[in-house]
């Protein structure tokens, strides 16, 4: 049966599926995924049988309204940004939609993620709450984390229109080992010529590598993989390695495009490294997913969600984390 | 999964799987008569929240390829409730190909009527009563508009009825087939009505909408003209997918509401709306 | 797109997708503006032009401010 496997077979190589595969798996993975837009693309123009030729230009529309409102929602930022004169750079799938890159081609996106100076948080905050933005989450204690310790503003929505926006000042928490420098990814980052900007292809591929292992529990992975993918082809790693080094992502970025390379054949140069214990672990979260669109492999799934805690946290702010989530949990069910 | 079963209504298809073999013997049971699709459009997953509540008071999280967060899980006893709920959820949160209206929908002289309304307003009772006098049932839950011709596809669903419409629904049509008594659902107490021969052999023949009726139970007899603004207002309430079709859902919607005279119909008890809905009814 | 209504203006907005439904006189100023750039006298000179107006300007800064909030209009 179809699952994350063929998926990623799939968009490696879409001339290589069979008439006869298993459609609905196939589909049914890439939905869960949040790939069947880029998967819909993939494929576009080759033959497939009619019923599913339907299902994936009903994707190829959904991801074009996506795209659409994710624009906006950058306009309307910008329009609510523009009078501080701050840089502000937009990030991830917003982004690639606004380059115009291949990695935005069928991306499903979410939130709207911006990168602006640190010194400059205050008065963004300010700004997207006079343009009616409104907190999310009016805990305290996740207040006061969000504030201390993590490379964002806690997440504000807007009233009207119902998005989030993720103000970013860095792209990993202040508390993770690793610390990319912000300061170089603003002023390499490139303009779009409307007051935004994107970060540089190499900065760009470095947070996506920074995003897939120091954020998150590894959830969605194959879609930040496919991204990896789509940047390197488009752009090369001319210049990626002593860059990834600068921001203290050498290992991530290694590490990333030797799980691109092996999942969706990406190019990549010679001695980047061989897979080491944890790849093999990685890989088999990277491809938990099983043509029902269930989730498999419970126990590799819960040592990744301590393990992404851990880089993100040091070890005693680990243990306040979880208890004060632990402690919370029956009041708030 | 461990039991699955594929169905298909109207123009959708589904794939349903199931930790349980119960859930999947009652559906097939109930949708005995209908077809399956070449390629189903969705997954309805029904699975036990942990793995040892499969056994120990079974609970039920619906799921599939498109799912709220936060849905509450269900007691196995109310599996069919689950099923369709997993359906609707596909369709509200999925379907592009059409404009979803929460409205129930019958058809004569081959142009459709459809009823737009809350849950309670009495759509599904209606759609059956008026199914039971001759009209064609074409749905009880979302009224399917194709942007690019205005057309109304059928997706007759087994019809969801609360405690009143099951015994208006079993006086009408005296050999009709029902589901199991579900008690205490989120949505009250309900049972499944299987549509009729005619409506399932007519799953793929759309029409035109000729009649937009905006119901509600309870109240004295009176029936007023909606304008086509308010017309236009709640038809973008009762869509689940307007906002997502962009510009292909408000082509869609100002066509429906230019071409077709809507209604606010109140009604005490059914006798009375149908004889309100005979008299809007424009004779071929 | 627009589509007049009884009471109100539907107003399909492509690049945000969002339908706005516009009473008088915000559609009217609207299809005034067109796709060019105007001061709010200009703007209400080009209204006063094809409409019996006996509003001030200042009243047209106040449309013109909710047409901003909507995103419909934007202040360059």
């Amino acid at each position: 049966m179809a699952g994350a496997v063929t998926l990623a077979r799939a968009l490696r190589d879409p001339t290589a599926l069979r008439l006869d595969t298993d459609w609905t798996g196939l589909i049914t993975a890439a939905r869960a995924e949040q790939l069947v837009g880029s998967l819909a693309w993939r494929l576009h123009g080759l033959p497939v049988p009619e019923p599913v030729a339907i299902l994936l230009a009903e994707a190829r529309d959904g991801a074009e309204a996506a795209r659409r409102t994710a624009l906006w929602e950058a306009e309307m930022a910008r329009r609510a940004l523009a009078p501080l004169g701050l840089p502000v750079v937009l990030l991830k799938g917003t982004a690639y939609v606004a380059a115009g890159l291949a990695a935005g081609q069928g991306r499903h996106i979410g939130d709207l993620d911006v990168l602006v100076p640190r010194d400059g948080l205050d008065a963004v905050e300010q700004a997207l709450i006079a343009a009616g933005w409104e907190w999310v989450k009016p805990d305290p204690y996740d207040d006061a984390y969000y504030r201390r310790w993590m490379h964002e503003l806690p997440p504000l929505i807007h009233r009207e229109r119902d998005r989030m926006i993720d103000v970013h000042h860095t792209i990993l928490p202040l508390t993770a080992r690793r610390r990319p420098d912000p300061d170089a990814l603003i002023a390499a980052a490139r303009p779009l010529g409307n007051g935004l900007a994107v970060l540089s292809p190499s900065d760009m591929i470095c947070h996506a590598a920074a995003h897939l292992f120091a954020d998150g529990d590894l959830a969605g992975g194959l879609r930040n993989l496919w991204d990896i993918h789509c940047l390197v082809e488009e752009f090369g790693v001319d210049g990626l390695e002593a860059r990834a080094r600068h921001h203290g992502l050498g290992d991530p970025v290694r590490r990333a495009c030797r799980h691109a390379r092996a999942l969706f054949g990406t190019a990549m140069p010679q001695g980047w490294g061989k897979d080491d214990a944890l790849d093999r672990l990685i890989r088999r979260r990277l491809l938990a997913r099983d043509g029902w669109g269930r989730p498999t492999r419970p126990v590799t799934r819960f040592a990744f969600y301590v393990r992404s805690h851990a880089l993100r946290m040091p070890p005693a702010m680990l243990v306040r984390h979880l208890w004060i989530k632990a402690r919370r949990r029956p009041a708030s069910s | 999964m461990r039991h699955a079963l594929s169905l298909r209504i109207g123009p959708f298809g589904f794939r349903i799987g199931s930790d349980w073999r119960a859930p999947i013997e009652t559906l097939a049971d109930l949708y005995a008569d209908y077809p399956r699709p070449e390629l189903p459009d969705y997954t309805v997953r029904l699975e036990a929240l942990r793995p040892w509540r499969r056994w120990i008071r079974p609970a039920m999280a619906v799921s599939g390829d498109y799912m709220l967060p936060d849905a509450a899980p269900l007691p196995l006893a109310q599996a069919l409730l689950a099923a369709e709920m997993g359906m609707n959820l596909q369709l509200a949160l999925g379907a592009r190909r059409f404009l979803l209206l929460h409205a129930s929908a019958v058809e004569r002289d081959g142009r459709a009527l459809l009823m737009s309304g809350e849950s309670g307003a009495g759509k599904s009772t209606l759609a059956t009563l008026l199914a039971a006098r001759g009209w064609r049932f074409m749905g009880d839950e979302f009224a399917l508009i194709e942007p690019e011709t205005g057309l109304a596809w059928p997706l007759p669903r087994l019809i969801s009825l609360k405690n009143d419409g099951v015994s208006a629904a079993a006086r009408v049509w005296p050999g009709a087939r029902f589901g199991p008594l579900l008690h205490d659902t989120p949505k009250g107490t309900i049972r499944h009505l299987v549509p009729d021969a005619t409506a399932i052999a007519a799953m793929d023949e759309p029409v035109q909408p000729a009649v937009l009726l905006f119901p509600r139970f309870g109240a004295a007899a009176a029936v007023r003209a909606v304008p086509p603004g308010e017309a236009f207002v709640r038809l973008t309430q009762a869509s689940t997918n307007y906002v997502a079709l962009g510009e292909a859902g408000f082509a869609a919607l100002t066509a429906l509401i230019r071409g077709v005279p809507a209604y606010a119909v109140d009604y005490p008890d059914g006798e009375t709306a149908i004889a309100q809905v005979e008299a809007l009814w424009p004779e071929p | 797109m627009s589509e007049p209504l009884d009471a109100f203006t539907a107003v399909f907005h492509r690049p945000s997708g969002i339908t706005h439904l516009l009473v008088s006189p915000a559609h009217e100023i609207l299809a005034a503006m067109g796709e060019d750039a105007l001061t709010v006298a200009a703007l209400h000179a080009r209204l006063a032009a094809s409409f019996d107006l006996d509003a001030e300007p200042g009243a047209l800064a106040a449309r013109l401010d909710e047409l901003v909030e909507a995103g419909l209009v934007e202040i360059l």
